[in-house]
């Protein structure tokens, strides 16, 4: 057992830090959310990957530096610590390519991953259904096989599609049997979003800004090779990227310890009720303890063990520790904390309405209790 | 960066937990509690004989001092099985506390004769005189008024041929012993949890029995207050382990309205919760055994993490196990009471969850 990242690492870390502190926006770009602020982050994107720092655990042909789980935490790490900008890319980067590397074929690799990691194609999710969302099995939006037999037609709607409003491409899955048991028949789809036949109705978030939407498909074509992995076998897919999205890709524990340093700085600036020294405390443990074990993690990940239903404990964990972090910040600026001004104030009520969100993406955390519950515990499903 | 146990660390604690199934079950339990006091001592000194042939209580005693000459890292784990089974023996105390804390202090020939006396005659320790607390470390030793020091809640003091006990006064400061056990008077003090030996112990103040004292004995306390705060999170994770797998399991065979209680999502949630914080309670606790081992300057502040989150959780995979039996959880005929009594002593012990938060945040804010 060894704690500290090696030599090699550290002058990684180095590396990281000189180049984000040379690149990274003096003043925060506008909202991504807005279709200015979605073209500035993509902007961002483009400089990282220029200097090969937009996916840097991918493998050096399609635009990474094929380093290792440690580095890729260590760069995260550095990201949140020079507050560089939201990674509006990270729907594809983070959730859709590692499923692509596992179960897409060389062609699909070569022709999506290159435009991903460089924001030239940015990515959107098209999982949820109005009818299907903690129920995901239960989706009802279809593909059937073209008349022609080269391809596929999709029909129906998905929503809660975070970066949907101005996203190039969606993953999704569809129906291709709808004789088969409810898990089976699914099929997992990239589609162009200025596909015929697509059409994109953002939905306001509850900030006002349109980070989601809805997408409905009618008639929409698709050729072939735009199916991810097997005809049928869409469930497994997807939960190989759900796995992505609760266990280790998605949130970085430096997002987490950033922002508990920066609620330790917050206390000791405001000073707050001797009540708030136990909500400090515990978010601050809460970070670190999600960065230990995403260490943990990863450390068995690096001796070739596959993570398992643990990631569910993860998903739980950090969704509560961010909500925590952000309460206990609105609680120290007390009467301020409702002020939308910019600078402080303003940063965790932002953070807070986000961090909100948490606990009800990614599979609900009810849902994540059942899993814990079921394959951790060994409980009998309900 | 490697945050995992080798093999030979795996190992080890799979032997531990083979041992402690079969010498230190409920059902040993039960037969111990119920015991009178020299039956007690019997079963204590024969579960000990096991332990100290395993090499469990001079795990981390260097090779030099004829012990093993492993680390915190090495002795977590089998802390980790001693807590999963409730141990009533000061392996704590003996292998986590006082042993490193004599051998930090060789070559001393106090510190040396109670050594020899561990590896050579399996002997246990038993330690007392500090208690943490939010303003810094306080002793609870008096003096009485025929001048002997008393020293209440001493651990593991039945059994033991010597005991690590401190006092401070105002004027000098602390001062750490190693009292021979015929020097000790032993009043044994109930306590909720047959597997917490506690005692007053009245002892001479006497300068052949001094390891340290003024700003070296101070140095040595906190340390010990670290180690015990990282070893009772430890024996703290093992129980909070045992509690959900022996509740699990209850939830799995108990039916209710024609189902296992266990398929009933209040059920679930309820142990998922406790689950949860296990799994970050551990990391947090094989972290502070790494920076005991490595000797890092954020040990006090890891020692204390680890307690408030094991202590934490912990205590909510007791309140979640009771829950979850329901009545037959509230009777002495089930096993879970061992390690229900166990958790609300131990997470209280060496400092509650609050009190380790809040000398965490002081370490992390430097005030």
């Amino acid at each position: 057992m060894d704690l500290t990242f090696s030599p090699e690492d550290e002058a990684f870390r180095a590396e990281a830090r000189a180049w984000l502190e040379a690149h990274v926006p003096a003043d925060p770009l506008p909202s991504l959310d807005t279709a200015a602020g979605f073209e500035a982050h993509r902007a961002w994107e483009r400089s990282m990957f220029e200097d090969r720092w937009s996916v840097v655990s991918w493998p050096v042909e399609y635009g990474g530096r094929d380093l290792g789980i440690f580095e890729w935490l260590v760069f995260e790490e550095e990201y949140y610590r020079a507050r560089a900008p939201k990674r509006v890319s990270q729907n594809g980067i983070f959730l859709l390519a590692p499923t692509m590397l596992e179960y897409g074929t060389d062609a699909q690799k070569a022709r999506y991953l290159p435009p991903m990691a460089a924001g030239d194609e940015i990515w959107c999710q098209g999982w949820s259904e109005p009818d299907a969302g903690s129920d995901l099995a239960g989706i009802r939006s279809r593909a059937v096989r073209s008349a022609a037999g080269d391809g596929w037609i999709l029909n129906g709607q998905k929503t809660w599609a975070s970066r949907g409003a101005f996203a190039d491409w969606c993953f999704g899955i569809f129906r291709t049997d709808p004789e088969a048991e409810r898990h089976r028949g699914l099929t997992y789809f990239l589609v162009a979003m200025d596909s015929p036949g697509v059409t994109v109705r953002p939905i306001p978030q509850i900030d006002g800004e349109t980070g989601f939407a809805e997408i409905f498909f009618d008639n929409v074509a698709v050729p072939e090779d735009q199916v991810l992995g097997e005809v049928g076998a869409g469930w497994s897919v997807a939960m190989a990227t759900a796995g992505s999205e609760r266990g280790l890709s998605l949130r970085s524990p430096a997002r987490y310890t950033g922002a508990a340093d920066r609620l330790v700085g917050l206390f000791h600036q405001r000073g707050g009720p001797a009540s708030s020294v136990d909500a400090v405390a515990q978010a601050h443990m809460d970070a670190e303890a999600y960065q230990l074990h995403t260490y943990w993690t990863a450390s068995r990940v690096a001796r070739g063990h596959a993570v398992g239903p643990e990631a569910s404990c993860n998903k739980i964990f950090w969704s509560e520790t961010d909500v925590a972090i952000h309460t206990a910040a609105l609680d120290l600026l007390g009467p301020d904390a409702e002020l939308l001004e910019a600078g402080a104030p303003g940063e965790w009520l932002d953070g807070y309405l986000f961090s909100l969100a948490g606990p009800i993406y990614a599979g609900t955390n009810e849902i994540q209790r059942n899993v814990v519950a079921e394959r951790l515990l060994g409980l009998p499903r309900g | 960066m490697d945050f995992a146990f080798s093999e030979e660390q795996e190992e080890l604690r799979a032997g531990v937990r083979t041992v402690l199934d079969t010498e230190c079950s409920p059902d040993a339990l039960r037969a111990f509690d119920l015991a009178d006091e020299d039956h007690r001592a019997t079963l204590a000194a024969n579960r000990w004989a096991v332990l100290a042939e395993l090499g469990a209580p001079a795990l981390v005693v260097p090779e030099a001092a004829h012990g093993l000459g492993l680390s915190d890292v090495d002795l977590v784990g089998v802390l980790e099985e001693a807590g999963r089974a409730c141990l009533p023996e000061p392996l704590l105390e003996t292998a986590a506390l006082a042993a490193p804390t004599l051998a930090a202090l060789l070559p001393d020939p106090t510190a040396a004769a109670a050594l020899a006396a561990l590896v050579e005659d399996d002997a246990s320790f038993a330690v007392g005189g500090v208690d943490v607390a939010v303003g810094g470390l306080v002793s609870p030793t008096t003096v009485s008024p025929d001048g002997a020091l008393r020293t209440p809640r001493v651990v593991g003091a039945r059994d033991a041929a010597v005991f690590l006990l401190a006092c401070r006064d105002a004027d000098s400061g602390w001062q750490l012993h190693a009292v021979p056990e015929a020097s000790c008077e032993v009043y044994p003090s109930p306590a909720l949890s047959s597997s917490r030996d506690l005692s007053t112990v009245h002892w001479p103040l006497d300068a052949e029995t001094l390891l340290a004292y003024g700003v070296a004995a101070e140095a040595a306390v906190a340390l010990l207050a670290d180690r015990a705060a990282a070893g009772s999170a430890a024996l703290l994770v093992g129980l909070a382990d045992r509690m959900l797998a022996i509740t699990a399991l209850y939830a799995k065979q108990r039916h209710q309205f024609g189902k296992a209680i266990g398929s009933f999502q209040a059920v679930k949630h309820l142990l998922a919760d406790a689950r949860v914080a296990l799994e970050f309670a551990r990391p947090a606790t094989y972290r502070a055994a790494w920076s005991l081992a490595a000797a890092q300057p954020t040990l006090s502040h890891d020692a204390s993490m680890a307690k408030a989150m094991a202590s934490d959780a912990a205590d909510l995979a007791a309140r979640v196990a009771l829950q979850v039996h329901g009545a037959i959880g509230y009777t002495w005929e089930c096993d879970l009471h061992f390690f229900l009594k166990q958790t609300w002593a131990l997470s209280r012990a060496w400092g509650d969850a609050a009190t380790h938060r809040r000398l965490v945040l002081q370490a992390v804010t430097g005030h």
